[in-house]
């Protein structure tokens, strides 16, 4: 991928992790000319948004109805997220939770009352949109019924200020995969796009192999990358691995989100797929959002996202990492 | 003469022999091939019994899974394992590994709350 913008790019992704998510800014290079130009345009007379810079938020994995060892606190970390986010000084636009919003349980009743408890906390948040796809542990069961009558369709597209959105569910088929349905109607999805339009999927697996024993993959993702393949301009925000990753591949950059429940290994160093065990005196350590805010710079600033992490601690337990969340500026 | 028949006996008798040993060379490896060994995989959530399986690189074997209770998976992506073990009706895999190793194998059909750590070993010597 090129560091130098592209005449037909229009629009820029910038990324900062707060350790319980992402906040993402998007920013139109808004003197874009030919293609570009033409793709705001459109958008704009379509959707009646002027392509202008925006930041949204990703959560991940709030696992609602969780209590155990790993995280005794429960939704302390997720209502927390939502404290941040409200303070935030440049409101996001939209919030996108990347799965997992409850913990399963197979208790009459119990997982229907996680959900309704997921849309209570979620509820806080002062947004413009909350979008919302499933993790296996919302839809792995019974095929995402219940998330369905919960929250709606368990995938989705919509248009935001000249950036698209595709929700991808590779969950509710029970094995990772997306399947044959909805990969035709993700490639129906994106024939409306010239390929220099921002393009952002979020979903809640990752789409390449990253660690298969660990069940980190996707098994038809590679056929959901070559859909994308084409389109200059992808960003993937997924979850499922509870901790921070970066992956490029093609003209796609790939970002997992921090969980707000508890965090895993690095595969690298472990075989064993447990836990980081809880730290009382930082509760909330490798716990976290994502801001996706505009990029510092305009003219020749890479188009490729740039992430910023910002770890979340909490007033009373901000134990020795401080009592407020602190920037730091990330690899990008 | 004496010395001739004896010649064309011993003739005769290392031909037969040489059949006889010719034939059941031939039903070895006949048996080998057609029916490879089989070995038994028990799922139940959120475990495979046994653990860990060791195998002959080059060794062809059928994997006969089962499972006690609800719908699992088998999935070893290296070894080109990729199944489904519906209740009631086992599944038979049949593989040759070619590469020696410790291949993690997982539960890939999402079965509950433990089913994160639900794998057992394919040991390849």
């Amino acid at each position: 991928m090129s560091d130098r913008v592209d005449r037909r790019s229009f629009l820029k992704i910038a990324g900062t992790s707060l350790g319980i998510g992402a906040l993402y800014s998007v920013a139109p290079l808004l003197g874009a000319d030919g293609e570009a130009g033409e793709v705001a345009r459109t958008l704009w007379k379509r959707n009646g948004e002027k392509p202008k810079p925006f930041s949204f938020v990703q959560l991940s994995d709030t696992h609602v109805g969780f209590s155990g060892p790993p995280d005794p606190l429960g939704t302390r970390a997720f209502e927390r997220a939502v404290e941040m986010i409200n303070g935030l000084p440049h409101r996001p636009d939209l919030v996108l939770v990347t799965g997992d919003l409850t913990h399963d349980s197979e208790k009459p009743g119990e997982h229907a009352a996680r959900m309704r408890q997921f849309k209570e906390i979620a509820g806080r948040i002062e947004v413009g949109a909350v979008h919302l796809i499933p993790g296996e542990h919302d839809a792995g069961l019974d095929g995402g019924a219940l998330f369905r009558d919960a929250f709606g369709p368990t995938s989705h597209a919509f248009d935001h200020r000249g950036v698209h959105f595709i929700g991808l569910d590779n969950v509710s088929r029970a094995k990772p995969e997306v399947g044959p349905e909805q990969l035709a109607w993700l490639k129906k999805d994106l024939a409306r796009f010239p390929t220099s339009a921002p393009i952002v999927v979020f979903t809640h697996r990752p789409l390449f192999d990253l660690k298969p024993e660990w069940e980190w993959f996707t098994s038809d993702g590679d056929d959901v990358m070559n859909a994308l393949a084409p389109y200059e301009n992808v960003t993937v925000l997924y979850g499922h691995i509870h901790r921070h990753h970066e992956h490029a591949a093609g003209n796609a950059r790939h970002y997992a989100a921090r969980s707000l429940i508890f965090a895993f290994p690095d595969p690298a160093t472990t075989d064993d797929k447990k836990p980081l065990p809880f730290d009382k005196d930082q509760p909330f350590k490798n716990l976290g959002l994502r801001i996706v805010g505009e990029p510092k710079a305009r003219g020749l600033a890479p188009i490729r996202p740039t992430i910023n992490e910002v770890e979340l601690t909490m007033r009373e337990f901000s134990g020795t990492v401080g009592a407020n969340q602190f920037l730091r500026e990330g690899a990008y | 003469m004496r010395t001739g028949h004896a010649w064309r006996r011993a003739v005769a008798l290392g031909v037969a022999l040489t059949t006889v040993a010719l034939t059941l060379a031939s039903q070895v490896p006949a048996r080998a091939q057609g029916t490879p060994r089989v070995v038994e995989i028990t799922a139940k959530r959120f475990e495979f019994t046994p653990k860990e399986i060791i195998l002959k690189q080059g060794e062809t074997v059928t994997l006969r899974l089962t499972t006690e209770d609800v719908t699992h998976g088998f999935f070893m992506k290296a070894l080109g394992i990729d199944a489904v073990i519906e209740p009631g009706q086992p599944t038979e895999i049949t593989i040759t590994p070619q590469t020696s190793g410790s291949f993690t194998t997982i539960c890939d059909h999402f079965c509950g709350e433990g089913h994160g750590n639900m794998h057992m070993k394919i040991i390849v010597e």
